[in-house]
């Protein structure tokens, strides 16, 4: 599933962590940026890489996150209202990157509010390697990709069950790092039942890209994870969940490690 | 009117499609299906009966006399108060909801401020026999509760949504959710001139009747056009769909007017485009928007729920920067005082959106020498919340 179009210092490390992960699927656990306060988000995130996991996920939260559920929508508002802004993001991803590469989630006005090209650049100086904006689809997407290539990240798009085959092969071709595959026409949040939709999508998905296919949105429980890697997912994310737990334990901290490695333990 | 077809994706820089993935195609379906149903005689035609067999079109166009005794120049109203429903909503609602029995889409969802947008789309689906799911913010329920007993005797189930400063913004965003979650089912009827292509032109499209009547019944009743066009903006769609039909007329000015709310020094107002500022993109499109240094959305205030929104939609941005339309702003005490000023002078009660752009054209002092106004809806759904603002003024 390895190419060789491998080109920036970004997609070449996220690259080798699909390659090196030592699971069937490598691990990459959400979180959000300043969540419930950026101290404690650090130590999250900290958890995150001892408890397993591959690559990080790291979420810069917005005020109008259309793409979210309510664990993560709440989430972001309370980052917020925790003063969090984007160099607290950034001081995230500076701290954990040396330990796994992170790529960061956020929505398009928070990078056109710096600019694409000086947020991109931003980003990588922070460490991070990639770059997920759910509401700039294809259409929209090219003034970014111009802004990672030359700041030398990747620039993950994102395709859905309800994207059409043509739409999926431009999509495919242009993927950088990986494809964010999402696993349900819906926003984030956890779902009861559908490792059946899985394997549909990521047979398509992988059909479209020579980048690995990475599948996320509703992924909730272990077995649930260890059914995409099954159904041939080459990374899984974990967000809502994640978030859930961070969000209602007593220690949050040990509270996610523990999960990660149970979803690490799931993929092994 | 002219079957000539326009979607634009941009307006100058602004507009654009910044959605999930996962709507895209729905976008793309419904920009052909829009293409394809406005230049088809029939639909058309469907169309037209409807606005006027049921929604009664034309609306009057009304000299208003002791108001124009006022502001020392003729005013005339454009009568969409007198539209079924009560607002010009409607004229969008119905047109989306034919639309939407075009496209097979029998489950109908919608945002609303003021609650006549989601009237006009909860009486445009009982007629059309749709399932209509209707998203208003808590504190707007509040403030227009008559507008929520009409929506759930009509048959549509109204949805509270408690975020944020529970109004109009989140309202959207919980319905834009909505329908990423049942796009394959579901026809989201959006309620002004925002959102991703190819809403902003479908929505200015269907409200062009607004303008294109008035332009003719001006011409009929005093052989000439007016010197000034105005018109209130939440998200700008009864002013785009008035001013769409003299944007060609050079002499006529086109005037804008957003909330102020307690002032513009206050910060707590819905006055993007007044106050200018760098373009942000919220609900699908990059428009004047009310944000933050970072990017972070600001919540707006007005004591009027339709036009208490941060963003206005991608046209009126475009129409501002390029120096064709103006826009001020109107604080919620003057509305307030000109709600009862019209009532009282005109025997019309306005509703308080509507009320910012009267108290312009009354009692702001002006070269025109002929206004025209987009009375763009009735203040039945405002009573409560006018008399007990009224003391007040
Ligand atoms: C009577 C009336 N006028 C104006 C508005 C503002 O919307 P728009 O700017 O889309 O016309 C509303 C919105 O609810 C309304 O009800």
């Amino acid at each position: 599933m390895l190419t060789d179009a491998v080109t920036t210092p970004g997609e070449q490390r996220i690259a080798q962590a699909f390659a090196q992960a030592p699971g069937r699927a490598a691990l990459m656990p959400y979180l959000m940026g300043g969540f419930p306060d950026p101290a404690t988000s650090l130590r999250i995130a900290q958890a995150y890489v001892d408890g397993g996991a591959d690559l990080i996920e790291l979420g810069m939260p917005f005020s109008d996150p259309i793409a979210d559920g309510p664990v993560i929508q709440a989430a972001a508002g309370r980052a917020l209202a925790a003063g969090t802004g984007v160099e607290d993001v950034f001081a995230i991803a500076r701290a954990i990157s040396p330990q796994v590469p992170v790529v960061l989630m956020t929505y398009a006005n928070l990078v056109l509010a710096r600019g694409a090209d000086r947020f991109a650049a931003d980003a990588a100086a922070a460490g991070a390697s990639g770059l997920i904006v759910p509401d700039v689809p294809l259409e929209e997407a090219p003034a970014l990709q111009a802004a990672c290539a030359a700041a030398g990240i990747a620039l993950v798009p994102l395709v859905a069950p309800t994207t059409t085959d043509e739409r999926l092969a431009r999509i495919g071709a242009l993927a950088q790092g990986f494809l964010y595959t999402v696993s349900v026409t819906g926003t984030t949040g956890e779902r009861a039942a559908l490792s059946d939709e899985f394997a549909q999508i990521v047979g398509r998905a992988g059909g479209a890209t020579s980048a690995p296919v990475a599948l996320g949105f509703g992924i909730a429980t272990p077995e649930q994870a260890s059914a995409a890697a099954d159904a041939g997912a080459d990374g899984v994310i974990i967000g809502s969940r994640l978030v859930r737990e961070a969000a209602d334990a007593a220690d949050p901290v040990a509270a996610v490690e523990e999960l990660v490695r149970s979803f690490a333990g799931a993929l092994r | 009117m002219s079957a000539k077809v326009t979607v634009q994706h941009r307006f100058g820089a602004y507009g654009g499609q910044y959605v999930p993935e996962t709507l895209m195609p729905a976008l793309l379906e419904l920009e052909a299906a829009w293409i394809d149903a406005w230049a088809d005689t029939e639909f058309r035609a469907r169309l037209d009966a409807l606005l006027r067999d049921y929604a009664g079109r034309p609306t009057a166009l009304y000299l208003a006399e002791r108001m124009s005794e006022i502001a020392g120049r003729p005013i005339w109203l454009k009568r969409e108060d007198l539209l079924h429903t009560g607002a010009h909503k409607l004229n969008n609602a119905l047109g989306q909801g034919l639309l939407a029995v075009r496209m097979g889409k029998r489950r109908i969802i919608a945002e609303t401020g003021a609650g006549q947008h989601g009237v006009g789309t909860a009486t445009a689906c009982a007629l059309l026999g749709l399932e209509c799911v209707v998203y208003m913010g808590a504190e707007d329920m509040r403030r227009q509760l008559p507008n929520v007993q009409r929506m759930e005797l009509l048959g549509a189930e109204v949805r509270a949504v408690e975020a944020g400063t529970r109004t109009l913004k989140e309202a959207t965003s919980e319905a834009i959710r909505d329908w990423v979650t049942n796009v394959e089912t579901t026809h989201y009827i959006i309620g002004s001139a925002i959102g991703p292509a190819p809403y902003p032109s479908i929505v200015r499209d269907l409200q062009r009747v607004i303008g294109d009547e008035a332009r003719e019944q001006i011409l009929a009743a005093t052989g000439r056009l007016p010197a000034r066009v105005v018109a209130c903006v939440g998200g700008g769609s009864n002013a785009i769909g008035t001013f769409a039909a003299f944007v060609d007329d050079p002499g006529v000015r086109l005037l804008g007017v957003e909330a102020a709310g307690e002032g513009l020094d206050s910060g707590r107002h819905g006055a993007p485009l007044t106050v200018g500022g760098r373009p942000g993109v919220l609900h699908g499109a990059l428009i004047a928007l009310l944000q933050t240094d970072e990017g972070q959305v600001i919540e707006a205030h007005s004591v009027s729920a339709g036009l208490d929104y941060p963003g206005a939609g991608p046209e009126h941005a475009h129409l501002r920067d390029s120096g064709r339309a103006t826009y001020t702003a109107v604080t919620d005490l003057d509305a307030l005082r000109a709600v009862r000023d019209v009532a009282r002078l005109e025997g019309i009660i306005p509703a308080l959106e509507t009320a910012h752009a009267l108290h312009v054209v009354l009692r702001e002092a002006d070269t025109s020498d002929m206004d025209l106004v987009c009375l763009s809806g009735r203040g039945d759904k405002d009573l409560a919340e006018v008399m007990r603002r009224l003391p007040e003024c």
